[in-house]
């Protein structure tokens, strides 16, 4: 009976093997899904509401790929992924695109054959203390209790940063975010280490923020993206010419609120006529509609407006532009030219 | 005559020619008093442990009573929590936010499960309740009522997932050929070869024949119900899903596992001790990680095995190791004469087993197995670290909302809470059926 049903099952997966072979693009279309993998939640990259709607700055990249797709931003199935099944999730094919808040390493990119199509949020690893230590610098830290999720980056990059400034520290384990704010409250702990995106959330939840100050120093490169499989460029292309045309919305000034206005007629400038499809092929050459920019902007908005609402500084996470600005404004963002 | 009474009268001071009236014991042996003094201070020593104790109960309940009951049931979001805290009782700490629980109680009970459909999770959850019911209370309620458990295990999984009504037909119709295979076949061909046809027949008609025969009923009458996805499944309908599935299908496996490791057939003993010894020797995250993560790696791209399924596997065959092992227990405390017995009386093995050796092997086993259900029961939890949103898992995903961040213990009180009801009404069953089966004499 168990044999059986194992050969079953092989019989079945031979099958859909067979039907899995055509590009994820063509899978996507065929399923009138997409199948985006998330975090199990996060605040301000990815949560479920009561009502079981996923909401987030990485789940706006989730709708924008669906709408510039399928033309419908919630032709989306979440797949909530820890940081353990992520990776085999995409690998094998569960997902078609993973947007969760996963940082561009070599080794993930070379070493686990993923393709990171792009960077939407540029973070990195702080400190948080309470402002009565009287610390103002990481490097003041020596012999302090540290609070530290275990099997992440973040404990490695501990490890340098204090190494590297020859000081001393003792690491309190934890497991979750959760609990390292429980632990850090209660006092378990000197200081609270996490990515600076993680840290300004917490902070926001307490009740007296203002008692908690953020170390100015920044001790590791965190760039958060979309990622996909390696070996399906066109697929690529698509998850990532939908993150800048994004990125490239905000810059040309398209916003969620003229963008019905600008793609109605071709205007003056000719790269928002390109982008949005009004002039020459660009979707053409993706394999999606002429509109397909429109609708992935007119899912959530462009790049600043999904910021602004999910993390921004009007929102309860606070986070300000800094390194996620426009390369116009002293970011780092900027989008190829769209030509 | 008189005289001689009269002088031993005043010779002895008084006689009682009558008994007197029994009286009350004394007021400090009775009552509430005396119930007190044997039991809490009948010493030195328990007086002070008693005073200790009662200073440390008045200790946790000063401050648990307030923050259970000083509460907020009427927020929005954490903050709003506090202002109404800061406005009410002057400072925050103490007092639980349950607006969280009253905003979020429908999602943890179940999970992403689309909100028109809930009824179909509560009838499935009531349906649960009488076909268990026969088979908990076998005495006070009919045989007939049997009926429904032997339809529950195919009428259950399609009120959850939903969809057509020919695929749960179809995989009843299986054991139905299989009854009737052995039927026919055990008088013209023996029982050896009806066995072997009662077993490939539903396993040929299951993945052969059905599939054929079930599309092209779906195509001639689509008669269904609306269908969720596994991926709709969470909060506590998951756990009680996982858990019903790992202790009903554990119990028959594990019975079928302890004969195999007793039996002297040396394939099946080998075969047994090996699947009870790995899966024992392996958490069962690992077990776990293999279902969500090595599965996925072996079985090729694209391949639709549902993750629910798998788990639902995983557990089951976890379980089925331990029960295994409880009821060995059982059956190595039954004295020898009990299977000599079975012999003398010329009980073929079923029958020995049937009639004599698991009725009280099981009985002997009851707070073992029962204990093995409730741990798997609470196992069920562990499904949140390969993504899954049971309770815990759905608790993460409410903090990572703005409005809830920072929230911790009221979710967990909550989530306590519902395991206590489930875990408690299992141990209470388990002392009733123990009295009910208790045949000594004490």
């Amino acid at each position: 009976m168990k044999k059986s049903v194992f050969l079953g099952a092989l019989t079945v997966a031979g099958l859909a093997a067979g039907a899995a072979a055509a590009g994820t693009l063509d899978d996507v279309k065929a399923r009138g899904k997409l199948n985006c993998g998330v975090t199990t939640g996060l605040v301000g990259f990815a949560a479920p509401d009561e009502n079981g709607r996923w909401d987030g700055f990485d789940v706006g990249v989730c709708r924008a790929v669906a709408a510039a797709v399928l033309g419908d931003p919630d032709a989306v199935e979440f797949v909530p992924t820890t940081g353990k099944t992520r990776f085999t999730a995409l690998a094998s094919g569960e997902i078609d695109v993973l947007a969760r808040n996963t940082t561009w390493t070599f080794s993930r990119d070379v070493d686990l054959k993923f393709t990171f199509v792009g960077v939407n949020y540029y973070n990195g690893q702080g400190f948080m203390v309470p402002k009565e230590l009287g610390v103002s610098s990481a490097k003041e830290l020596d012999g302090a209790t540290v609070c530290i999720q275990t099997g992440t980056t973040t404990e490695l990059n501990l490890a340098d940063f204090f190494r590297a400034n020859n000081i001393s520290y003792e690491p309190v384990p934890i497991e979750t975010n959760a609990e390292g704010q429980q632990q850090y409250l209660a006092g378990a702990c000197d200081t609270y280490t996490t990515d600076a995106s993680g840290l300004a959330a917490t902070r926001a939840s307490f009740e007296n923020p203002a008692d908690h100050v953020v170390l100015p120093e920044i001790i590791s490169k965190e760039p958060l993206g979309p990622l996909v499989r390696h070996g399906d460029d066109e697929w690529g292309d698509v998850v990532r010419w939908t993150l800048n045309a994004l990125i490239a919305a905000e810059e040309l000034g398209i916003t969620s609120a003229n963008i019905g206005e600008l793609s109605a007629a071709a205007g003056d400038n000719p790269e928002v006529n390109r982008l949005l499809g009004t002039e020459g092929n660009l979707g053409e050459m993706l394999g999606l509609d002429a509109d397909w920019a429109v609708k992935a902007v007119q899912a959530g908005g462009n790049y600043g407006e999904l910021f602004e609402k999910n993390i921004g500084e009007n929102s309860p996470v606070g986070l300000a532009r800094g390194l996620n600005a426009q390369w116009t404004d002293g970011g780092l963002l900027y989008s190829p030219p769209f030509r | 005559m008189s005289d001689t009474h009269s002088e031993a009268a005043r010779a002895i001071a008084f006689v009682r020619t009558d008994m007197l009236p029994e009286q009350e014991p004394p007021a400090t042996t009775i009552g509430f008093v005396g119930w007190l003094r044997k039991n809490l201070f009948s010493s030195v020593a328990n007086s002070i442990l008693t005073v200790i104790a009662l200073l440390f109960i008045a200790y946790v309940m000063s401050g648990l009573l307030p923050w259970l009951f000083q509460s907020v049931w009427n927020a929005g979001s954490l903050n709003e929590c506090r202002e109404i805290m800061n406005a009410t009782w002057g400072d925050t700490h103490g007092h639980a936010c349950w607006g969280v629980v009253k905003e979020r109680w429908l999602q943890l009970l179940y999970g992403f499960y689309p909100d028109h459909l809930y009824w179909r999770v509560n009838l499935a959850f009531v349906l649960t309740l009488v076909a268990m019911a026969p088979v908990l209370f076998s005495e006070q309620l009919p045989r007939k009522m049997l009926i429904v458990t032997a339809l529950y295990p195919f009428v259950m999984p399609w009120l959850l997932w939903g969809g057509s009504i020919w695929g749960p037909i179809a995989a009843a119709l299986g054991f139905v050929i299989g009854y009737y295979a052995y039927k026919i076949l055990e008088p013209i061909a023996g029982s050896l070869v009806a066995i072997i046809a009662a077993v490939l027949l539903p396993v040929i008609w299951w993945f052969g024949l059905s599939g054929l025969i079930t599309g092209a009923l779906t195509d001639l009458m689509p008669i269904g119900i609306e269908a969720v996805q596994s991926r709709k499944f969470g909060g506590f309908m998951l756990a009680i899903l996982l858990g019903i599935v790992a202790i009903g299908c554990s119990l028959p496996i594990g019975i079928v596992l302890a004969l195999g490791r007793q039996s002297d057939l040396l394939l099946v003993k080998a075969i047994c001790v090996g699947f009870i010894e790995f899966i024992r020797g392996v958490p069962l995250i690992t077990l776990l990680f293999v279902a969500s993560l090595l599965l996925n790696l072996f079985l090729p791209p694209g391949t639709n095995f549902d993750i629910i399924l798998r788990v639902m596997i995983m557990m089951t065959l976890f379980a089925a190791a331990y029960m295994a092992e409880v009821i060995r227990g059982g059956l190595a405390a039954l004295p020898k004469g009990q299977y000599e017995g079975a012999d003398s009386l010329g009980l073929n093995y079923w029958q020995a087993q049937r009639l004599i050796i698991m009725p009280q092997a099981l009985k002997i086993s009851i707070p073992g197995i029962v204990s093995t259900f409730i741990g798997i029961f609470k196992d069920t939890t562990l499904v949140s670290i390969i993504g899954l949103f049971d309770v815990i898992g759905l608790s993460n995903a409410i903090r990572a909302d703005t409005a809830w961040n920072g929230i911790y213990w009221e979710l967990f009180a909550f989530i306590a809470f519902l395991f206590f009801i489930v875990c408690f009404s299992m141990s209470r069953y388990s002392m009733y059926l123990e009295r009910k089966l208790q045949t000594g004499h004490n």
